[in-house]
């Protein structure tokens, strides 16, 4: 079993993108189950969303408490709140993030990871300059480095579950992958 | 075909594969998507069914109550205050003999406002004369959906399908959305012998003198007493379709076990877990999940609680000035039969509180530390 957790601010599409990695994994033919912190959250205010993904039936159906590997979607909540908590030794930070993962205050407790989504998304004009939805790049950056999913097997979640520009999604999915 | 998708969307699918004639709704958190998705269906044309927008619960349970009379399939859903608005409506749905099925997102009652999950909302409702079952993962939604339909318009009994908020209703899992053809041949369409038709016309509902209301009373309880076992017919039927069996109660490693679990819900899958674990750790543990509320399924659950040593009945309720209610049900399954368990009754995960695999191991460690239950409820998880 791999538990993951993510970390966004409403608006920015986590719960889309752990669904659609949920999707994109089930395509896999693993067992997984994805929802999000089950809250009223507003626009701007700290989102929490989880995957879990097994070879059998998942049976828990509690939160994660101590997950395996957490994403950051929003650089700016690693001021906020801590985004370590309860996360496993040895456990992977995939972060959006234009610095370089040794600059980041974890690096060395945890292994770090960062993608640099918000440029992908705004070269591909997803969502606006001041908001820009970041969330298919991520997910693009998240099947490479946990090797969860086939490229092509997010491309058609993407299609199936995204309605709004799903090419330009895909392309940076795609591209968040090979930088990744 | 295997899909993605959320709990109130299996609610939806089973809706639509059950080829519902009538969906009748008024959106509430945390039951908004099963609607919004239905009304997709009626308006792109996968589903050909009357979607009837409303002004309130009580109308939308009237309206189904009129669509069935009529002789049509109708559904809807809802949750907590819009379920205790539909009370009225609810006595009349099942008093009246209209097999509606309804998806209840378990949501718990206000005050203070909560959109988060327990059961009382319809626990509330369990002397309406509904069957109510109980959901654990989202493929259990859309297979109960279909069941339910076909046990309903047997038995002229209206059924409710319960899940829980946000953890089942906001969760994505694999689901085998099941074949039309095959739904086809499992559920026929609804010919009821009675409808109300301009041809036909016929009082429904009218003034019953104490000569006969008793009577209609006794027919309610005679059919819902045949639910049982056709609960379980039915069930064994659906398995040859589609090789899944629901049936009325689903025991997990019960019959050495010296602590069974008493479940249901999404806890009552997280107590499978726990039970794996206890037992990796030398306690044999089991897990009695109970799916069905109404009719309760008293010989299923005395069948597995006879062969243990102790048992401890977890609810995510409570009945004021009693307890836990699926506690006092067991409790009453039990009683004056030789050679039942000591019964344990616990309450956990009120308005959300998550019930995790560590709330079944405190559970574990208090029932197992007794001879027999000290005070009619303990709380798991209360900040005291």
């Amino acid at each position: 079993m791999v538990e993951i957790r993510f970390h966004g601010r409403g608006g920015q599409g986590t719960v889309v993108a752990s669904k659609i990695l949920a999707d994109a994994i089930a395509k896999e033919d693993k067992w997984v189950q994805a929802y999000p912190e089950f809250g009223v959250e507003r626009r701007g205010s700290p989102v929490v969303a989880f995957i879990r993904i097994n070879d059998k039936p998942i049976y828990d159906k509690s939160r994660i408490y101590a997950p395996d590997h957490v994403v950051v979607v929003d650089p700016t909540l690693v001021e906020a709140i801590d985004i370590t908590e309860g996360l496993k030794p040895g456990g992977m930070i995939i972060i959006n993030s234009d610095r370089r993962p040794e600059d980041l205050p974890f690096h060395g407790k945890f292994e770090v990871r960062t993608i640099n989504a918000t440029a992908i998304a705004v070269k591909h004009k997803l969502g606006s300059l001041a908001a820009p939805i970041v969330n298919t790049a991520i997910a693009g950056a998240v099947i490479k480095i946990l090797g969860l999913a086939k490229p092509e097997s997010l491309a058609t979640a993407i299609r199936d579950g995204i309605a709004i520009k799903p090419d330009d999604n895909i392309k940076a999915a795609r591209e968040a992958y090979e930088m990744a | 075909m295997k899909k993605v998708i959320m709990g109130n969307h299996a609610l939806s699918y089973g809706a639509m594969l059950a080829r519902s004639q009538v969906i009748s709704a008024y959106p509430i958190t945390p039951q908004t998507q099963v609607v919004e998705l239905l009304s997709e269906m009626c308006a792109d044309g996968s589903l050909d069914a009357r979607f009837i927008k409303v002004e309130s619960e009580h109308s939308a349970m009237a309206s189904c109550i009129g669509a069935s009379v009529a002789g049509a399939r109708a559904f809807t859903a809802t949750s907590a205050q819009g379920l205790a608005l539909m009370h009225e409506m609810l006595h009349w749905a099942a008093g009246g003999r209209h097999p509606i099925v309804m998806g209840n997102i378990n949501r718990a009652m206000a005050p203070g406002w909560s959109i988060w999950t327990d059961q009382n909302d319809s626990l509330s409702q369990r002397d309406t004369g509904w069957m109510q079952f109980y959901c654990s993962s989202n493929q259990e939604v859309v297979d109960t959906v279909i069941q339910g339909f076909k046990v309903a318009e047997r038995l002229m009994i209206p059924a409710m399908v319960v899940l829980d908020a946000f953890a089942l209703s906001h969760t994505y899992e694999v689901v085998d959305v099941p074949d039309q053809k095959l739904v086809d041949e499992f559920l026929p369409p609804f010919k009821p012998e009675i409808r109300l038709t301009p041809a036909d016309p016929r009082a429904f509902g009218g003034l019953t003198g104490s000569d006969h209301y008793m009577e209609l009373r006794y027919l309610l309880q005679r059919e819902m007493e045949k639910a049982p076992a056709l609960i379980e017919e039915t069930g064994r039927e659906y398995e040859k379709l589609f090789g899944r069996y629901l049936g009325l109660v689903d025991p997990y490693r019960c019959d050495d076990a010296e602590l069974v679990f008493v479940t249901s819900g999404t806890a009552g899958f997280t107590a499978r877990v726990a039970v794996d674990e206890l037992r990796a750790s030398g306690v044999r543990a089991g897990n009695l999940r109970v799916k069905v509320f109404r009719p309760f399924p008293f010989d299923r659950v005395r069948e597995v609680l006879a062969k243990v040593k102790r048992a401890a009945v977890v609810d995510r309720n409570c009945s004021y000035g009693a307890g836990g209610i699926f506690y006092q049900e067991v409790k009453s399954a039990l009683y004056g039969r030789p050679g039942m368990p000591p019964l344990f009754g616990y309450i956990a995960g009120l308005g959300g509180r998550d019930i995790m695999v560590d709330s079944f191991k405190e559970i574990a460690a208090d029932a197992m530390s007794k001879d027999r239950a000290e005070q009619e409820i303990v709380w798991i998880g209360v900040k005291k």
